[in-house]
């Protein structure tokens, strides 16, 4: 893992004693509220329903177990004693006062950890595939390029006041785990004559405008990757639009302007760019990758996991859903889920955390990842160890079967929590969860993701099925989406007609799940592919079978 | 003749921890909605915003917030001020877990 030096060090130690003053004269009513703003925009404070928020970024979804116990600390010590993972790899703390929020950063500080550019119109946080550097499947760990990319977007001068916000996604592996079509910038690990490039697509994004981004460039050897970037922003901060907010993110620049055209204006940079660099980035690279060494991976008999498989139902059915291939024989990659039946999608208290932190150093060599699919991984797990991980999940809550299932929902916070949604997210993500339980295995592999409003934060444009939270003349009302993909095979789900209530979605769903089960081939065909194979029109008549018989009536 | 003007109360959020606020008859702010004051009149919920934005140094955001006369005084009139009222539906937290 990447450890921060002194330079990082000092640097977070200034900011923070520089937003520690600006929290002062804010109290001291020498700031007005509109000029403290964006000043505690820029360092993740945000002010929502009921409380501040403040949102701290987990770059590329690593963490150290010392990092996940500090956040531990912190839920404990200044919020309600847990904390909410999302969609963008960052943790949010729903309560915390405005007084305490410096100390909250000086305590993540001497973790490495920080809240910078987790808001405004800057470059977010880096994502990445939370199995990176582990997957059986990947070419190379995206992670030194991801830091790469953390360290010169953070605090770069010339990008902070960007059209709009700006958002990078890296895999290091042809399958796509970190949606990253859905992206302005998606860089996805590709080979060309067995040496590792990037295919950079632009322009993706969800929202009010869900676009599925562009590749604008197939093949970007890997040597070339930060001139490029740089000439994207450059070129996004020459030809945004800054007239319209709703139209300033770079796919409507895309849009406009065409992917050919964005091509053109961003290589005319590039080859000003690319001579000015003069290999500092080369040396960095090359240093970080020394950072993201993989652990010494240890060879030791897997007898004791393949015993406990054949003989305890409940170890075998948790290992069918929530361990993939790791790149090293004898290991397995284990998610552990966020979402117990009932329970907030994402979120873990402080003791959960703590649990994890030990965890993580007794079995999987000190290291955690957060997904977008708000869920936890311990990437590198010999599978000798997992039958007694199981068990110590078991004891802390945190064994729930369910990875890729009906029930492991993405949801935003919804109007739960946040200032900005239309709807709640939360209460529909528990009652599926609850509701298809006991059916969940035979449904199979199944992505539901929620949004509370059209900025799409719970991903639902990119769910099988996906749900979209909405005011309408004062009622919650939910549409619901068909088809989307958030993998390589990237799509968009289309709308399927009118809204639900509140207390329609569950028997919506219900139809919708029946209409699946009686079309499939079979059990080995999920619902998405049995939506590919027979188009949208047999599901929706499902979903609104019964309003049609109302109607008739 | 204007449009009708929908009884509102006047509400924020407190500078310090960012609680929901309500104006109550008192001219103090409350964190109850059932005691805050209700607006019938625009002009006078609109003297009171601005009042209320010249305030900075206790409070974030004013606005009116739609509401109803009800048993216990005002309620919410819409469900986003509802939940501003009582706290997030998934833990016993905020409003709610102080009544």
């Amino acid at each position: 893992m990447y450890r921060y030096t002194e330079f990082d060090h000092d640097f977070l130690k200034t900011r923070n004693a520089q937003f520690r003053a600006q929290v002062d004269r804010r109290l001291s009513g020498a700031l007005t509220e509109d000029e403290f703003k964006p000043l505690r925009l820029m360092n993740g404070l945000y002010l929502q329903l009921h409380a501040y928020m403040l949102r701290v970024a987990i770059p590329y979804g690593t963490l150290s177990a010392a990092q996940i116990r500090k956040f531990a600390d912190v839920a404990d010590r200044w919020d309600k004693g847990y904390g909410h993972f999302t969609t963008r790899q960052n943790i949010q703390f729903n309560w915390p006062r405005l007084r305490d929020v410096p100390d909250m950063l000086d305590a993540l500080a001497t973790v490495g950890l920080h809240a910078i550019q987790t808001s405004g119109n800057c470059v977010r946080n880096v994502t990445a595939d939370h199995f990176a550097g582990a997957a059986a499947d990947e070419i190379a760990d995206p992670r030194p390029v991801a830091e790469l990319l953390r360290q010169w977007s953070t605090d770069h001068p010339e990008f902070q006041f960007l059209p709009r916000k700006f958002k990078i996604a890296i895999s290091g592996s042809p399958r796509d785990r970190a949606a990253t079509r859905a992206h302005d910038i998606g860089l996805r690990m590709v080979l060309r004559d067995g040496k590792p490039g990037f295919e950079v697509s632009v322009g993706g994004g969800l929202g009010r405008t869900p676009i599925i981004g562009q590749v604008l460039t197939p093949f970007l050897p890997e040597a070339d990757l930060l001139p490029y970037i740089e000439a994207i922003l450059s070129a996004y901060n020459s030809y945004g639009r800054r007239d319209n907010k709703y139209k300033a993110r770079i796919k409507i620049m895309v849009q406009e302007l065409g992917v050919d055209e964005v091509r053109t204006r961003v290589e005319r940079r590039f080859n000003t760019l690319r001579a000015e660099w003069q290999g500092a980035d080369r040396a960095i690279l090359r240093a970080l990758q020394a950072d993201f060494a993989p652990p010494e991976f240890r060879t030791a008999s897997t007898k004791g996991h393949d015993a406990a498989y054949g003989a305890d139902p409940l170890f075998r059915a948790w290992a069918d859903t929530n361990l993939h291939a790791h790149r090293a024989p004898g290991y397995a990659i284990v998610t552990v889920s966020l979402k117990a039946h009932g329970a907030t999608p994402g979120d873990a208290t402080s003791a959960q955390m703590r649990a994890l932190a030990d965890l993580a150093e007794t079995y999987g060599h000190g290291e955690l990842r957060i997904s977008h699919e708000q869920n936890v991984i311990l990437p590198h797990v010999h599978k000798s160890d997992l039958p007694a991980l199981h068990a110590r999940l078991r004891a802390e809550g945190l064994a729930t079967a369910n990875i890729g299932l009906i029930s492991d929902i993405i949801a935003c916070p919804g109007m739960d929590y946040c200032a900005l949604a239309t709807a709640r997210s939360i209460p529909v993500a528990q009652e599926i969860a609850q509701h298809f339980k006991a059916r969940e295995l035979d449904i199979g592999a199944m992505k539901i993701k929620i949004s509370g409003c059209i900025n799409a934060c719970g991903h639902h444009h990119l769910g099988h099925i996906g749900i979209l939270g909405l005011d309408r003349a004062g009622v919650e009302n939910y549409q619901i989406t068909l088809g989307g993909d958030a993998t390589e095979s990237a799509a968009l789900g289309q709308r399927t007609g009118p809204g639900f209530a509140h207390d329609q979605i569950i028997p919506a769903l219900d139809r919708l799940v029946n209409a699946y089960l009686a079309l499939r081939s079979g059990p080995s065909e999920s619902f998405i592919d049995t939506l590919r194979r027979l188009g949208h029109d047999p599901f929706k008549a499902a979903l609104y079978e019964r309003e049609a018989d109302v109607r008739a009536a | 003749m204007s449009r009708e003007f929908t009884p509102s109360v006047l509400t924020a959020n407190d500078l310090l921890d960012g609680d929901v606020i309500y104006l109550a008859p008192s001219g103090l702010w409350v964190r109850d909605l059932a005691q805050a004051y209700l607006f019938t009149d625009a002009s006078n919920a609109a003297e009171a915003l601005d009042m209320a934005e010249g305030q900075q140094d206790r409070l974030v955001g004013a606005y009116l917030a739609p509401a109803q006369p009800g048993p216990d005084g005002p309620a919410p009139g819409h469900f986003r001020e509802a939940f501003r009222a009582q706290g997030p539906s998934n833990y016993a937290h905020g409003k709610q877990a102080e009544a």
